[in-house]
């Protein structure tokens, strides 16, 4: 029987409708599963199960693929430390003898703030514990920008958490398994990073677009940006720690304002997870509530503003149990300038006599006053005044 | 040139999306060459392309919405975004393939590209929609670049079965 009285060339048509039918229903899954995805949130249910379950598949095959490159590279440092011991000796010297006369400046710097905490009963966030991880898938298409690091709710990793390398900011956890969690990169489409301009103290939004250096969004201020000016994140919001380096500010080819981010200097593979909590988590809110107003006294408008406004001078003891009141503090950036402010403004409040005063008495100041009865919050006592960003 | 192969769903189909997922998954690896990032391409653009020149199959659009999944969740783009981008450039080729049989290699690369650029404006448009923000231009093209320079890879999938089934010439 010749092919072309073949039974099958009936089969044509109704191939062809079945094609366009299958094609149809997966289309319909597809586009489904686009609109129920919500990958931008930090809310930890919208991360989804199949996410999870495809980044605990994902995770442990990368880290198989990943390992002959890893001891690929390992090689190649190993022999490249041989060859090169002598000039890497030399640089490390170099870098040395630097280091050490910023040792001394450190030390003056860390003495002054001291003092000046002290002064002010200043309080700190808690110092940041953090874990390191490996990174053992990296995408870095136009539309998704992030990396699978081989940690995850076993070492107590959260949605939000942010995540740095040995330089800078590198980005957030969006997603958190056993064994594994998903870094949103600050180049991804749609990360967005409140920082601020450590030379203006302007804040900004960081923008992510896919390609190596996120833009400079919704800048305030005449001229609020230079060339080269270092970016901090600002801490606001609460979702990141004020202080981590970003990047430096160039003026991309588009004429806006982008960043280029430390944190391309360091390491790809390696990537530390800061285990940070915004310090508002950290009270104890009901207990706050629970605890009865002060009763108020004869001569209530001369103690009420007198005592506390004195309490920080008198009492500049740092494990004192006073609510966390004042604001966090980078390591990075200048604080003389409004440390300057804070420390006149309490200087004039704690230098002037309480005296009484038949009218309306003044509001008690916001900043460094403390409330009129200490509560103790454990959890918010910062165990020392060191720093909080590790660097 | 490779002579034709029978047209089996294991060796036109479920192998070469294995080859695919798994060079996908390869490019992922976190590593810098002289500091600068490989390009990631599409491979799965191969597979979308040369399937609809082939012949229309049941089994392929299914295929391609497990690779774009698949896809999604390595690369930790919106769920679904490579799978409706691979589905809508199959289409479109399986829509004009009858112009594309026999064609010369210069011919079929260029339809290739076409239905890359397809895929990546598909990109663009989920991401503006979802994500109310657009990726950078040269990102979208750039990847693109690297995706059509793939083509090969496609062009002899097609010369290994478009002959297979005398149905479809």
């Amino acid at each position: 029987m010749a092919l072309r009285d073949s039974p099958f060339n009936e089969m044509r048509l109704p191939l062809l409708l079945s094609a366009a039918v299958a094609l149809i229903i997966a289309l319909v899954v597809g586009v489904t599963m686009l609109f129920s995805d919500r990958r931008e949130t930090i809310q930890t249910q919208a991360y989804g199960v199949t996410r999870t379950m495809g980044d605990h598949v994902v995770a442990p095959v990368s880290s198989w693929i990943t390992a002959p490159s890893r001891w690929g590279q390992s090689a190649i440092s190993a022999v490249q430390q041989y060859f090169f011991a002598v000039s890497e000796n030399r640089r490390l010297r170099a870098e040395l003898s630097v280091a050490r006369s910023w040792r001394t400046t450190a030390i003056a710097l860390q003495d002054t703030n001291e003092r000046y905490r002290a002064l002010l009963g200043l309080k700190v966030n808690p110092p940041i514990a953090m874990v390191s991880g490996l990174a053992v898938a990296d995408s870095r298409g136009p539309f998704a920008n992030s990396r699978l690091v081989n940690i995850g709710s076993e070492k107590k990793v959260e949605v939000g958490n942010p995540v740095m390398n040995e330089n800078g900011l590198v980005g957030r956890v969006v997603g958190v398994a056993e064994g594994v969690s998903r870094v949103l990169l600050l180049t991804d489409v749609t990360s967005r990073t409140p920082v601020l301009l450590d030379r203006t103290d302007s804040r900004a939004i960081l923008a992510g677009d896919g390609g190596p250096n996120p833009r400079l969004d919704y800048m305030r201020g005449p001229d609020p940006v230079k060339e080269n000016d270092l970016v901090l994140t600002s801490g606001d919001g609460g979702v990141l720690p004020r202080g981590i380096p970003v990047g430096h500010a160039v003026k991309g080819l588009d004429g806006r304002w982008r960043v280029v981010l430390l944190a391309d200097d360091g390491a790809i593979d390696f990537v530390r997870i800061l285990l940070f909590k915004d310090f508002r988590q950290l009270a104890n809110t009901p207990r706050l509530n629970e605890l009865p107003a002060p009763a108020p006294t004869a001569t209530a408008p001369s103690s009420v503003t007198s005592a506390p406004v004195a309490r920080p001078a008198a009492n500049p003891n740092p494990q004192s149990p006073v609510a966390p009141t004042a604001s966090k503090s980078g390591p990075n950036r200048p604080e003389a300038k409004s440390v300057q402010q804070a420390k006149t403004q309490a200087t004039a409040s704690v230098t002037k006599p309480a005296q009484p005063r038949p009218s309306a008495p003044k509001p008690t100041p916001a900043r460094p006053v403390a409330v009129s009865k200490p509560v103790a919050v454990p959890q918010a006592t910062p165990p020392s005044d060191a720093g909080d960003i590790p660097h | 040139m490779t002579l034709a192969q029978p047209l089996t769903p294991v060796r036109w189909i479920l192998i070469p999306a294995l080859q695919v997922i798994m060079t996908t998954w390869l490019f992922t690896m976190p590593y810098r060459v002289f500091g600068f990032q490989p390009p990631e391409p599409v491979f799965a653009m191969v597979t979308a392309f040369a399937w609809a020149v082939i012949r229309p199959s049941v089994l392929a659009p299914f295929c391609l919405l497990l690779m774009g999944i698949g896809m999604d969740l390595i690369w930790g783009s919106p769920l679904g975004l490579w799978a409706v981008s691979l589905l809508v450039s199959y289409g479109a080729v399986l829509l004009v393939r009858n112009i594309l049989i026999g064609q010369q290699l210069p011919i079929l690369w260029l339809a290739f590209g076409v239905a890359c650029a397809l895929a990546e404006l598909l990109g663009v448009l989920i991401t503006q929609v979802v994500s109310h923000v657009t990726p950078r231009a040269l990102g979208v093209i750039s990847q693109w670049g690297v995706t059509i320079a793939v083509y090969p890879w496609a062009h002899r999938l097609i010369e290994r079965f478009d002959d297979a089934d005398v149905r479809f010439r």
